[in-house]
């Protein structure tokens, strides 16, 4: 997914062994029990801080690093209509990044630590911008099926319980309907044309299946829970529900095209479950680890855009200016 | 580097892990957004920028983009003065003060008392 909710074992461990202040801990406690925002300048327990820190960050570095794959074909876009689209979806992403990076800044970690992390390796972001788009209907699956499962973990953590992430990823979600439409309409457009359009289509759609299946992360009986993130609202759904409530949506909208998933077994049970083949979850380790086919690229491209834009900002930085942390 | 990228392999990167840190650390504007001449200007978010023509330009790009925009002010965020969150509670008996809100003066009752009393 975007952010990952699922802890390290060492995270899991510390988030049951650091002590906070009983008191301090129940009134935020019970604040959020109450459905109230917790905002900044409140008084938060520093594992609260640290892993919603851990997840905005990695999911503004996923809207950052989602962008490439995409960009690279505006200039091969097969139309003028698809090129506008695409460019203001580019533009969206880029722009989510930056309400994301904010949200994460409210919590003290700054914007130049967060992009030094990226390039470093030490922050991780969504597995699925490390596979490559060596199609036009790539960016059809994209738009449509990266975008929709997207659109899914969003919205459900837009009732969290941290003010700046959920006022970030309800500007996101209404944004993102528009990337959601163009990427149907794109994949319809192609499943409805002709013989090639339909293969390469079928072609994208085989190669994306499994990576839209890692990306809600590892299956609930293989990750480490914590109920406190329940608790404290900062995971919100299970992986595994996430997960069938996206197939749920998607599936039949790529069936009743006559399209097919490359998975015999997936199906949906009588009691609403889907059920599919075991996607290989070392694949999944391996890709957010630094492993995949495009990991390299994608950094080494980020790394590009850094170095080559430093003069522009050293030129503008006025040193007499001090930095604070936003407010809201 | 191997890439099915046109664009990507004209810029013929080399892949290397060292990386040089950024340290520019520009400030942060909040940004207010008006939809329509004669509407409220709202507060929507911040942008990084190092002064505040360069915010401006920002705030279009990331709170511009869609619907209806006729104007954005942009404010560095040192200069905003606000409570702390800490002395939320001085607010705490605005709700109560019902002798400001137009529904508490209800009279009809008291006037068709008077009219019953009278038509007697």
């Amino acid at each position: 997914m975007y952010g990952s909710t699922n802890l390290s074992e060492e995270d899991a461990k510390r988030m049951n062994t650091t002590v906070e202040d009983p008191e301090k801990l129940e009134a935020f406690e019970s604040r959020i029990a109450r459905g109230e925002k917790i905002e900044p300048q409140d008084w938060m327990p520093v594992e609260y801080r640290k892993q919603l820190i851990r997840m905005i960050e990695q999911h503004a570095h996923s809207e950052i690093v989602g962008a490439l794959p995409e960009g690279t074909w505006i200039t091969r876009a097969p139309n003028f209509r698809r090129k506008l689209a695409l460019i203001a979806k580019v533009q969206d992403e880029i722009g989510h990044g930056q309400l994301l990076y904010s949200a994460a800044e409210t919590l003290g970690k700054t914007r130049e630590e967060m992009l030094n992390d990226l390039l470093s390796g030490k922050s991780k972001y969504s597995n699925v911008f490390n596979y490559p788009a060596n199609t036009w209907a790539d960016i059809a699956v994209i738009g449509f099926l990266v975008d929709g499962a997207a659109i899914v973990n969003q919205v459900i953590n837009s009732k969290g319980s941290y003010g700046p992430y959920c006022r970030a990823l309800e500007r996101i979600c209404y944004e993102e309907s528009f990337h959601l439409k163009q990427g149907h309409d794109n994949v319809v457009y192609l499943a409805t044309g002709t013989k090639h359009q339909r293969a390469i289509l079928q072609d994208a759609i085989n190669r994306w299946y499994i990576p839209l299946l890692h990306f809600f992360g590892p299956p609930d009986k293989m990750s480490a829970h914590s109920e406190k993130l329940m608790k404290w609202k900062v995971k919100l759904a299970s992986n595994d529900d996430m997960r069938n409530q996206f197939l749920d949506q998607y599936v039949p909208k790529i069936w009743e095209l006559d399209i097919t998933f490359p998975d015999p077994n997936l199906k949906k049970n009588n009691d609403g479950f889907w059920e599919f083949s075991d996607p290989d979850w070392n694949e999944f380790k391996r890709v957010i680890n630094g492993g995949g086919p495009c990991n390299a690229e994608r950094i080494a491209v980020r790394k590009f855009a850094e170095e080559a834009g430093r003069w522009v900002r050293q030129a503008l930085m006025n040193p007499t200016e001090k930095y604070v942390a936003p407010l809201a | 580097m191997e890439t099915l990228d046109p664009r990507i392999k004209r810029l013929s990167l080399e892949i290397s892990t060292d990386v040089e840190k950024t340290n520019s650390h520009l400030i942060t504007y909040e940004v207010f957004h008006q939809e329509k001449r004669g509407k409220h200007v709202m507060h929507v978010g911040i942008v990084h920028a190092p002064n505040p023509e360069m915010a401006l330009v920002m705030a279009k790009e990331v709170f511009g983009r869609r619907g209806k925009t006729t104007n954005l002010w942009v404010v560095k965020t040192s200069d905003v003065y606000t409570f702390s969150l800490e002395d939320e509670d001085m607010f705490e008996t605005t709700p109560e003060k019902h002798f400001r809100d137009p529904a508490y003066y209800k009279v009809r009752d008291r006037i068709e008392k008077f009219q019953n009393k009278n038509r007697v």
